[in-house]
């Protein structure tokens, strides 16, 4: 430990105790002086990383030009904005990202519920904690590996699921060049990946349930399903609600890399979300401003649909995020 | 309390165990298939496309995928900044959450909003990019390893599993006059080993399979990653499949394969490691989530 900290701490004993406030409040900075130097690199690393590219959003409403910089570039108010809602583009973004979350919503969010529900009811340990290993894995593979095994598999030529079909003498579909089929793949695949890992927060939602209220409800006569209707359901229903809380306020996020890693030019129309389209325009297409915008209204939504979320579940609940 | 059980108790038990034993199942097919594949000989998949047992083994694709300079360099970047990236991220994520764990410390909240408020709003793609750019970080390793080190979840979790620990050995070492870096380092890093495993498994896995920031900050391919170049490889010969080109039989062969192994390999270390660290993360995020 270096010296000049135990002369500091020395230091704050000596010092007559004066009702300062500048004084006082040295005095505790010194008391807790290793807590507020370990606190440094942390709070840098925000600035430089996540409030540094908020100054950045400027670029929006400036005709940017990277040789002049952020602050020199010259004004063009709400120019990008204009655009951006004018486009036929936009619409067709905010459809997407509105529906594929929409279906991720409705079949995505209740599966973990009731798979966490139905490993409660597995009588075996040894049994319960070898599918909860398996059921975690997928979580831990990029989707690079998932995409590129769906690649495979869906392969018109080599693929598994096609040389099925072939077999029953059905003729090869290309899967992902079919607009139909775009978007059950990308929630199916979804699901697979994120099901099993979002039961965690559910199983450990529902050991904090007192033992005793089954014993109890199983002397009244309660069969499985009732004490799962009865007891299960009820107490993890504060938990549900902050989860779907949490999901009603990404409602306009989808995720870059699911959707990148498995779209094409063929099914764009349903396929195109914010991230993919913000990517392409800004960094394929070179139109900074632009791809700025349109990040910036997704940003924007989206504060405001999980303030008022909320908000809501704080009235309703009593249970906010904060 | 041993509760007695009727027939009807045995049936729906065993009804359970299936639908949730198929449900793992469908979870872990995909991986057996493709490691059976992949080290089978490209004629036993045209006859049992579904296999899941390797037949007639062959080590054929995979002799090509480490002897391909290419794979070897993305291989070794990959392990360079998931190293870098979790030793620094896990040092930064324990010296950022033990001050937020002080509830009493001045200023506590005010930090917690700051890192928590970078959740709900972001600067978005383009800032961030310009930002990497005038730090010169543009196309060099350091564009993938320093942005997403320290994450406001990670902070969250490792706090709140410092908050759950007993107070006591803490209390006693401050009244002997103990600073709160010898605390930390001595007293709260060996209790919270099981928190520490989970989020250095959380960091590795995230530099590991890290894409996004690959496809946006790196173009030239001596500092490409895996997951860049699996990408590749499984997108160019499927390009090339589906133009419906004159690909030899042979050699349609042998970028199927080729990618099957290509899979294995940037899979195989995370499938490797998953078992050992497992245990740890369930008790982990428990913990770590009470009060999240």
């Amino acid at each position: 430990m270096s010296k000049s900290s135990i002369c500091s701490n020395q230091l704050a004993l000596y010092t007559k105790p004066k009702s300062n406030a500048l004084q006082s409040a040295v005095q505790y900075i010194k008391k807790n002086f290793w807590l507020y130097l370990l606190l440094i690199p942390g709070v840098a690393y925000f600035l430089i990383f996540h409030y540094a590219p908020m100054y950045g959003i400027l670029i929006a409403f400036k005709d940017f030009d990277v040789v002049k910089g952020v602050w020199n570039s010259s004004w063009i108010g709400l120019d990008n904005f204009t655009y951006l809602f004018k486009s036929k583009d936009f619409f067709n973004i905010l459809s997407n990202s509105i529906i594929i979350s929409f279906y991720r919503l409705f079949f995505g969010f209740p599966a973990p519920i009731i798979l966490a529900i139905l490993l409660n009811e597995v009588r075996s340990n040894t049994y319960k904690r070898t599918i909860q290993t398996i059921l975690y894995l997928p979580h831990f593979i990029s989707w690079v590996v998932i995409t590129g095994i769906i690649y495979v598999f869906l392969s018109p030529s080599t693929g598994v699921v096609n040389l099925m079909i072939n077999e029953f003498g059905g003729k090869s579909i290309a899967f992902l060049q079919e607009p139909k089929y775009f978007r059950s793949i990308i929630v199916l695949s979804g699901i697979w990946k994120e099901t099993g890992w979002g039961t965690i927060v559910y199983l450990s939602a529902i050991t904090s349930i007192d033992v005793e209220q089954y014993e109890a409800a199983f002397i009244d006569g309660a069969n499985r399903l009732q004490t799962i209707l009865y007891i299960t359901l009820p107490s993890i229903m504060s938990t549900i609600v902050v989860l779907l809380i949490l999901r009603m306020g990404n409602i306009l996020r989808n995720g870059f890399e699911q959707i990148f890693l498995l779209y094409n030019p063929m099914v764009y129309n349903v396929a195109d979300v914010f991230e993919t389209y913000s990517y392409r325009v800004g960094i394929l297409e070179g139109r900074f401003s632009y791809s700025t915008a349109v990040g910036i209204f997704q940003s924007v939504v989206g504060l405001i649909f999980i303030m008022s979320s909320n908000y809501l579940s704080r009235k309703v609940n009593d249970a906010g995020l904060w | 309390m041993k509760l007695r059980r009727t027939n009807v108790d045995f049936i729906v038990d065993a009804i359970i165990a299936v639908v949730v034993g198929l449900i793992a199942w469908i979870m872990l097919y995909p991986f057996l298939n493709v490691v059976a594949v992949a080290f089978s000989d490209y004629s036993e998949y045209l006859k049992r496309p579904l296999m899941i047992w390797p037949r007639n083994i062959n080590f054929e694709a995979f002799e090509y995928v480490f002897s391909n300079p290419l794979i070897l360099n993305c291989y070794k970047n990959t392990v360079i900044i998931t190293a870098l990236g979790t030793i620094g991220g896990l040092f930064l994520t324990v010296v950022t959450a033990y001050p937020l764990s002080k509830r009493h410390l001045k200023g506590q909240k005010f930090v917690m909003m700051f890192i928590v408020f970078t959740m709900l709003f972001n600067g978005g793609l383009i800032p961030k990019f310009y930002l990497i750019k005038s730090l010169g970080m543009l196309d060099t390793l350091w564009a993938l390893i320093i942005p997403g080190m320290l994450t406001s979840f990670n902070i969250i979790l490792m706090k709140n599993f410092f908050e759950g620990l007993p107070k006591g050995l803490e209390e006693a070492a401050k009244i002997d006059g103990a600073k709160d870096i010898y605390i930390l380092y001595k007293i709260i890093i060996p209790l919270s080993m099981p928190i520490i495993a989970t989020i250095a498994l959380f960091i590795a896995v995230s530099y590991w399979n890290s894409f996004f920031n690959a496809v946006v900050y790196i173009r030239s391919t001596s500092k490409w990653t895996l997951q860049l170049l699996l990408r590749e490889i499984i997108m160019t010969s499927n390009a090339a499949l589906l133009q419906g080109t004159n690909f030899a039989e042979e050699k349609l062969i042998q970028t199927q394969s080729v990618k099957y192994a290509t899979l294995i390999v940037v899979i195989l270390p995370i499938l490797c490691l998953y078992p050992f660290l497992q245990k740890y993360f369930v008790k982990g995020v428990t913990l770590g989530a009470v009060k999240g």
